[in-house]
């Protein structure tokens, strides 16, 4: 957990100013970037490895990043599959992968006492080291991705979602779902998996996370033995950059559902992006606080149209998405996807409130001790720092960022960035009815 | 709400049921004139604190004709009060940093705010007032019930799995409350009054149904303190007297089939497992917490290992068991084959195992396995200020000691392999088995993506 510097406590308005965790930071002689926050009152440790591997470096082989990381624990040196779970299960720790666009994860959450430590530290290094990617394994992981895929193809909210990046992202490598396609997951070979591997899996296009009860001798220890042996490698290079779309686009699909899923959105900002503090705040009222958001009070609070609407940012290596959407009964859904756009449009006309900034700005600032109220959330902050080469500081200047963006700005940043006539549009619903949502 | 039957949810309980606190930090326990309990649990980690306030009514208080009552009442406790305006509640904690959020299951409702430690009091005010003060407006409540409605059909309606684990508890359950569903029949959705939730109000929300949690970077009697200064002053209630509805003697094995428009089969099999009473002596409801760990505890639990990757006869397959819950339960089994498989063949690998477990005791090393991931997670779970509130919360208000908890993993380490062997006998019998199967229909006859699908510019 993070050392609380100065505590001032006076009754109810007490409010407690407490430093962000202090982040050591340096690197393997294999180019590995190593961040370290110690963490000594549980005796656990967690630990997240992040390599630039994921779906976006697919190249023509999409599902090759996903399949990668998953096979990763299907066998390693001589162990086969059974023997990995044995060995992580009988010392209760917890080891997984995960690949999304951006990132590849390879994770270990152990007990520090080193007779559970000890083990899991070298079954997760050979997996990291010397993964066999087994035939039998691959054949059966594949099958597996491939009923993942029409698992998604029976939930409207997947269908829409997937939608919505092909569209957004066209030729670019964020455009395809992480997992692959049917016809890209048939082609892919064994073989595919051990150069994606060997390419990516790579000391200098890695980061290693560690949080928990160990010091800096022994933090320094464990991230030489899990990838000081990997070769040093190159970076992933740059990816390209994401084209603005030139004009607005709708995309409908049919699905018997009850309900219709309504996403709009456009290609937006970068982790590094200058922007990012006014747009962050801003669509924090827009729609990025739950129920007390403008959005969620105009659709569901004023009209009871939907459970869940919502807009977000998601900052990515190149433009990441901006994305608005709900979902409601079809014969509501032209009403509905009216009220997103309108809500959007009067926001970018008259920007926030002074009384809405004033309280977005408390309720992110005043919340900020809960963003890191555990390992689980530390390694999570760590890891982005890293992988998005934030400074080390990222967390101790957060707030007084926060605190200097004014309504001037947010309104400035949404009229530059943000482009309601050119944003794409994305209906999944009973067909008859989604055609009828068309203005 | 919660859903019920998930894998996710699944692990969560098992987890959830493996507390203990590290022995240096009691739960410390107070009572109010007015029934209401307050229990405090010290974390002082970080500079945070969760606040939950926990009710003894879920969906299975609920009668026929009204199911849906509580989850919707949930809904509208975020709709003002004499004092506070509908939203306000909202805002304020908003204002205040804080994360805030409820739940609703079978067994009960809970109210929930994250803050920054020093802010502790602003939610106790604002959950004494509406514990009494709920001011239920009839147009709120009509926009309200809109939403829930709109709730059900993303979560149910349209999800067809979710509608198949929807209609196995139906099946499952004859008498028991347990066979409607925590969110409501939509047609008793639609039917709901602002009456009906006032009433259901009047009759549940009172401090001797309730439970106080605070978890966090706090002083004990400080919170004691402040927990008697809001809700000391609120009147209690007579409670109804409890009619416990308990389920009917299962005579045989129940099937049904649920067709929606689908791509996946999927399989669901429960076995009545009554409610076993927590006793020193009685080890039922812990063997049972271990041999679904045995099954389904981690990758290389038997599921995983033998019909995920040796049978290669699913594609995922997990169990679901609570060992504490208010009313007879079920052990829960549900998966989708492996692509090439049947449902039947599915089905008939599961039972083998069940077999199995009923024939051979396991071996000692599953059975350490299990051991060693208890006591890992006791210590893991100490990680969440609000997952250790949540336990010792789900617990009270589902009428057990909060203490169990604490000896659940003393409890784990003591099962045996013949404990085992014993429960799988005994509970996991075709006579007290339903089980459902999802049929998929075609999407519509045709597939969504090839179809409906154009990507062509506005105007």
């Amino acid at each position: 957990m993070f050392r609380i510097l100065i505590v001032l406590t006076t009754g109810l308005s007490a409010i407690s100013i407490q430093a962000a965790p202090v982040i050591q930071h340096w690197q393997t002689d294999n180019g590995a970037r190593v961040y370290f926050v110690p963490a000594p009152e549980l005796p656990m440790v967690d630990i997240r490895i992040v390599f630039d591997a994921a779906s976006a470096r697919d190249g023509d082989k999409p599902g090759v990043a996903a399949m990668t990381a998953g096979l990763l624990e299907e066998g390693a040196g001589k162990l086969n599959a059974d023997q990995i779970a044995d060995r992580f299960d009988s010392i209760g720790a917890d080891f997984g992968t995960a690949s999304l666009r951006d990132m590849s994860l390879v994770s270990l959450r152990s007990l520090t006492d080193a007779r559970y430590l000890q083990p899991a530290l070298e079954t997760m290094t050979l997996i990291l080291t010397q993964p066999s990617f087994p035939q039998n394994a691959f054949d059966r992981e594949r099958k597996r991705a491939l009923i993942g895929l029409q698992a998604k193809k029976q939930s409207p909210e997947a269908i829409a979602d997937e939608a919505f990046f092909n569209a957004l992202y066209g030729d670019h490598p964020y455009a395809h779902d992480p997992s692959g396609t049917e016809q890209s997951l048939k082609k892919l070979t064994r073989n595919d998996l051990i150069k994606h591997h060997k390419r990516y899996y790579v000391g200098s296009n890695a980061i290693i996370t560690i949080t928990g009860a160990v010091d800096r001798a022994q933090a320094e220890k464990i991230a030489q033995q899990l990838i000081g042996k990997l070769p040093t490698g190159e970076p992933a290079p740059a990816l390209p950059p994401v084209k603005m779309g030139a004009q607005a686009v709708r995309v409908t699909k049919n699905f018997p559902s009850t309900q219709t899923h309504l996403l709009v959105g456009q290609a937006a900002i970068t982790r590094d992006d200058p922007d990012y503090f006014p747009l962050y705040v801003g669509n924090h009222i827009l729609g990025g606080s739950g129920l007390v958001s403008r959005l969620s009070d105009e659709i569901r609070e004023k009209r009871g149209l939907s459970y869940n609407t919502y807009s977000y940012f998601s900052p990515m290596r190149e433009a990441g998405p901006f994305q608005m959407g709900l979902q409601t009964r079809t014969d509501q859904a032209t009403q509905a996807l009216e009220l997103l756009q309108q809500t959007l449009q009067t926001f970018m006309n008259d920007g926030p409130t002074a009384e809405e900034l004033r309280e977005a700005k408390q309720n992110i600032t005043g919340g900020f001790a809960l963003r890191l109220d555990s390992n689980k959330k530390i390694i999570e902050n760590i890891a982005a720092i890293g992988f998005y080469n934030q400074p080390l500081d990222y967390l101790d200047t957060f707030n007084a960022k926060i605190e200097a963006v004014t309504a001037e700005q947010i309104k400035d940043a949404f009229k530059r960035r943000i482009h309601p006539d050119k944003m794409l549009t994305v209906i999944v619903g009973a067909q008859a009815n989604a055609d009828a949502a068309a203005p | 709400m919660l859903r019920n039957l998930s894998r996710a949810a699944a692990a969560a309980f098992l987890c959830l049921s493996g507390t203990a606190a590290l022995a240096d930090n009691p739960v410390h326990s107070y009572d109010l004139d007015n029934g209401m309990k307050i229990l405090v649990k010290e974390d002082h980690r970080a500079p945070v604190v969760t606040s939950m306030v926990w009710y003894k009514v879920g969906s299975s208080y609920e009668h026929d004709g009204q199911t849906g009552l509580s989850h919707a009442l949930e809904h509208m406790m975020f709709k003002g009060t004499d004092k506070h305006p509908p939203g306000e509640f909202s805002k304020i904690i908003a204002a205040n940093g804080g994360r805030e959020n409820a739940f609703t299951s079978r067994d009960f409702t809970a109210y929930f705010q994250n803050l920054e430690k020093g802010r502790l009091e602003i939610s106790l005010e604002l959950e004494a007032d509406r514990m009494r003060h709920l001011k239920i407006l009839d147009d709120e409540f009509a926009k309200e019930i809109q939403v829930v409605i709109e709730e059900r059909r993303m979560r149910t309606e349209d999800e067809p799995e979710a509608l198949t684990s929807e209609r196995f508890n139906a099946a499952a359950h004859v008498t028991s409350p347990y066979h409607n569903p925590v969110i409501g029949w939509m047609t008793d959705l639609d039917q709901m009054t602002a009456d009906d939730i006032r009433s259901w109000y009047q009759t549940w929300y009172a401090p001797n149904n309730a439970t106080l949690v605070v978890a966090g970077d706090v002083n004990p009697e400080e919170v004691y303190r402040l927990a008697k200064k809001h809700f000391g002053p609120l009147q209690p209630s007579v409670l109804p007297k409890s009619k416990l509805r308990t389920e009917v003697e299962q005579k045989g094995e129940r099937r049904i089939t649920v067709k929606a428009p689908a791509e996946l089969p999927y399989l669901i099999m429960g076995y009545q497992t009554p409610v076993i009473p927590v006793t020193d002596d009685n080890m039922e409801p812990y063997a049972l917490a271990v041999l679904s760990s045995i099954l389904d505890g981690g990758n290389s639990a038997r599921f995983a290992k033998r019909l995920v990757r040796e049978q290669q006869v699913a594609a995922s397959v997990g169990t679901g068991y609570d060992s504490f819950s208010r009313l007879d339960s079920l052990f829960l089994i549900e998966g989708n084959p492996a692509q090439g498989k049947t449902i039947a063949e599915l089905e008939k690998a599961i039972r083998a195992e069940i077999k199995r477990l009923q024939s051979d005791l396991v071996n000692t090393d599953e059975l350490a396995r299990v051991k060693a991931q208890v006591v890992a997670s006791k210590v893991y779970e100490k990680d969440s200020v609000f997952y250790q509130a949540m336990q010792i919360g789900s617990l009270i208000t589902q009428g057990y000691d909060w203490k169990l908890g604490d000896q659940y993993a003393d409890k784990i380490q003591q099962v045996t392999a013949e404990q085992i062997r014993d429960v799988a006998r005994k509970y996991l019998t075709d006579d007290r088995l339903t089980v459902a199967v999802l049929d998929p229909q075609p999407l519509d006859g045709k597939r969504p993506g090839h179809s409906g699908a154009a990507n062509m510019p506005l105007r």
